[in-house]
């Protein structure tokens, strides 16, 4: 499972990621192996999101979002 | 001034990290340039307890040592190149309190380059209020360097930090966060050898960042690179260990030393307000509505310091012209120097009030919701969200809006913004499309509401963002890529503006326009003036003679004779032979030769055009009336025919030349800053000019 395919309000924990490019901004950000995430919001248009990790908000695309497998 | 000791503010975006550098240094501060690169170098001056005085540099906000933009870059190369001497006796790392896990990670990195440094813990207050407790001793224990509590925004621990900056230790004393040797091992112990470095980190940092280095040479680089293959070093492979083991770091000092509540009070109050300003349909017309607010204000706000700026300029062209004696030095500096300032100047409230309303939105966190919003959109067009900014910044002036595109990481998304940032109907259009437009269009009302002349304006302005739209999704398909774009951003906490924040960004700003567009305009004043003064040969002396003979003098009252003659010299000046030569280009437009002295002369800025036409049109007294303006060009008839210059066809064709071409200097120039390649503003330069002429072609003839 993914992050992508979690919807508004669930959360995950974040387990591996699928593209290494992505993973080292997404873990600089906090957002790395162990850590849980939320789904904050969706954008109007439906991309993209905003999610809660280490205690703020991010937002990134779902595509981005898709390369963050759940535990 | 000379300083003692030099002192560079290190943090994340959002810390408060130039609140902080405010408060230290007061109204004393400078904005340079970092040498060799365009991103500003803020520095200024703050007296310690103990007498002396340091410099304070405040960095670019930046999550990570490992950079994302070109702002981020300056990060490493600042704290590493010791031949530039810009490398820190001292630096203050900002930590946001409330935020501390992902603050931390810059935190460690930069403690790891082993220079001296003492941790300024922001906002205090707000994670008190949060319910967060954080045992300040045990941590600054743990970290084995000096942290204080401040609340910048309150101007609270203030002193007890300039005190701790006073008397910090000249040596690094701060305690190892992570096994950096155990990274890279042999490729660490190599480079330390080859290169005398002593600090392992240092050294992976020159292994990460060479390419991008400039105190390196190109031997130097390449040797790093052959080092890299032989340890087979595989950069993001490093990165990825290097940030989980930071992580693990920060996490094991964290339980230690903070106690958190459940949910943090902040964010959800700043959920709440983000429910209604990302609502689906509220969201977008809350945005709508900002944006009309902002142009309401630009243009009514303005409205009576404009006219102020350009009574002080008529009332001291005429004191000059009365108190000094007639002749050329006196001319040039009326109409050439104080004409040309004034053109400048009018604009400042308009850029002042639209920068003030930008940084209360950015200040509010209010900026980053818009980008979450538009990101989908923007993205269709060839553009990221992240593009919105410049874009609305681009109706004042495409130069700030310009420079501000630096916060765009991706390389692509960035160039496009650029290029099409100077399509959007910017401020120093408005004159000509009022006048133009009040010269056609008549004042009447449609369907009761709609005033016609307001209608063709808000067309005018439609027009501009749609262009910019269809050019960037037509760049999409041209531009190469050069790396995945990607949209990995912190949305901040909703908070007050900082007022202080917010005149110190409207006075740099207006401070930039005035010196960047100033020094262009006066100068092309000038050579216009020259143009406008002088022709080849005697010509004016043969204008001058025939004038003088008796059949003129005794028909025509002198003041009629002035403007006559002054317009056959017009004729006759270098300008007008200019006009004459670019006559047949621009005749398929539908204007004439005098059109063509304004349209060349409105390549260096457009507001020139109605000065220009001013002065063509010899308009007495102030060029900057526009009823006398309008009302000359009104009466103007082409003497070949006999029929109105000005015709509806004219005037909408000259509009579209005036919305599609680059006619800017200012805005090549800075264009070229940017993107350090000449290129780039040709080519914008170039398609500017083939639409704005295609687009005056087609205009003029539908309507003639």
């Amino acid at each position: 499972m993914t992050l992508s395919q979690l919807e508004v309000g669930e959360t995950g924990i974040v387990k591996e990621f699928t593209d290494l490019e992505m993973s080292v901004k997404l873990m600089e950000m906090g957002c790395l192996p162990g850590e849980e995430v939320r789904i904050s919001r969706v954008a109007p248009l439906g991309d993209p999101i905003a999610i809660h990790v280490s205690g703020y908000q991010l937002s990134l695309r779902k595509f981005e979002a898709s390369t963050i497998i759940l535990q | 001034m000379k300083a003692d000791i030099r002192v560079a503010l290190v943090g994340n975006p959002n810390t408060g990290k130039s609140t902080l550098f405010n408060i230290l240094t007061g109204l004393n501060q400078k904005i340079g340039n970092f040498p060799g690169v365009t991103v500003d170098k803020k520095t200024g001056f703050c007296q310690l307890p103990d007498g002396r005085t340091a410099e304070i540099i405040d960095l670019p906000g930046t999550y990570s040592i490992y950079p994302k933009s070109k702002d981020e870059s300056i990060v490493f190369s600042v704290l590493a190149d010791k031949a530039k001497a810009m490398v820190p006796d001292l630096i203050v790392v900002i930590l946001d309190a409330s935020n501390l896990k992902r603050n931390l990670l810059l935190y460690t990195q930069i403690a790891d380059l082993k220079i001296p440094v003492v941790v300024a813990l922001n906002m205090i207050d707000v994670s008190e209020k949060a319910g967060i407790v954080i045992d300040v001793d045990l941590f600054a224990q743990k970290l084995g360097v000096p942290v204080v509590p401040i609340s910048a925004r309150k101007i609270k621990g203030i002193d007890q930090l300039k005190t701790t900056i006073a008397y910090a230790n000249k040596i690094a004393l701060q305690q190892d966060t992570i096994d950096v040797d155990a990274i890279a091992p042999q490729l660490i112990a190599q480079i330390k050898e080859e290169y005398k470095v002593d600090n392992p980190y240092f050294a992976l940092q020159l292994a990460h960042q060479h390419e991008t280095l400039d105190f390196l040479s190109a031997t130097e680089s390449d040797r790093i690179e052959e080092l890299e293959k032989e340890h087979s070093f595989h950069s993001q492979k490093a990165q990825a260990t290097e940030t989980i083991a930071r992580y693990s770091f920060i996490n094991d000092l964290l339980y230690d030393t903070v106690k958190k509540p459940e949910t943090a009070h902040d964010e959800t109050v700043s959920n709440k307000i983000d429910k209604i300003l990302t609502h689906k349909v509220f969201g977008f017309i809350i945005f709508f509505a900002i944006l009309m607010f902002i142009f309401q204000a630009i243009f009514s706000w303005s409205a009576y310091p404009m006219e102020l700026i350009g009574d002080l300029f008529l009332w001291l062209q005429a004191a000059i012209t009365r108190v000094l004696p007639a002749g050329p030095l006196v001319s040039l500096l009326v109409d050439g120097v104080l004409a040309g300032l004034s053109g400048v100047l009018v604009f400042v409230p308009q850029i002042a009030i639209l920068f003030a309303l930008i940084s209360i939105l950015e200040d509010t966190g209010y900026m980053s919701r818009v980008t979450f919003m538009m990101d989908k959109v923007m993205r269709k067009v060839g553009l990221n969200g992240k593009s919105v900014v410049p874009l609305i910044g681009g109706f004042a002036c495409a130069v700030p809006s310009i420079m501000s595109t630096r916060n765009i990481e991706n390389w692509k998304d960035r160039m496009i913004t650029i290029m099409v940032t100077p399509l959007v109907a910017c401020s120093a259009r408005l004159p000509v499309y009022t006048l133009l437009i009040a010269l056609v269009v008549p004042n009447k009302n449609v369907w009761w509401v709609f005033n016609l002349q307001g209608l063709a304006l808000t067309a005018m302005y439609l027009l501009s963002i749609v262009s910019a739209v269809v050019v960037a999704f037509v760049m999409k398909f041209i531009l190469k890529a050069r790396e995945r774009g990607y949209f990995i951003m912190e949305l901040p906490v909703y908070r007050m503006p900082r007022w202080k924040n917010v005149a110190f960004t409207m006075y740099d700003r207006s401070k930039t326009f005035v010196l960047q567009a100033g020094k262009v305009i006066i100068a092309v004043s000038i050579i216009l003036w020259v143009l406008k003064s002088y022709g080849p040969g005697d010509r004016f002396a043969q204008i001058d003679k025939t004038f003088s003979k008796p059949e003129y003098t005794k028909s025509m009252t002198p003041d009629s004779l002035t403007k006559v003659i002054a317009s056959e010299k017009l004729e006759s000046s270098y300008a007008g032979v200019f006009g004459h030569v670019i006559e047949p280009v621009i005749k398929p437009l539908g204007f004439d030769w005098k059109i063509g002295i304004a349209l060349i002369s409105s390549f260096a800025a457009r507001e020139v055009f109605v000065g220009t036409m001013a002065t063509i049109y010899s308009v007495e007294g102030d060029a900057d009336k526009l009823e006398s303006v309008q009302q000359k060009m009104h009466s103007a008839t082409n003497p070949d025919t006999g029929k109105p210059v000005f015709t509806l066809a004219v005037a909408f064709s000259l509009m579209m030349f005036y919305a599609f071409a680059m006619q800017c200097a200012s805005t090549v120039a800075v264009v070229y800053r940017e993107t350090k390649d000449w290129r780039w503003p040709a080519a914008q330069f170039a398609y500017m000019t083939v639409l704005a002429y295609s687009a005056s072609f087609i205009v003029y003839h539908l309507l003639k």
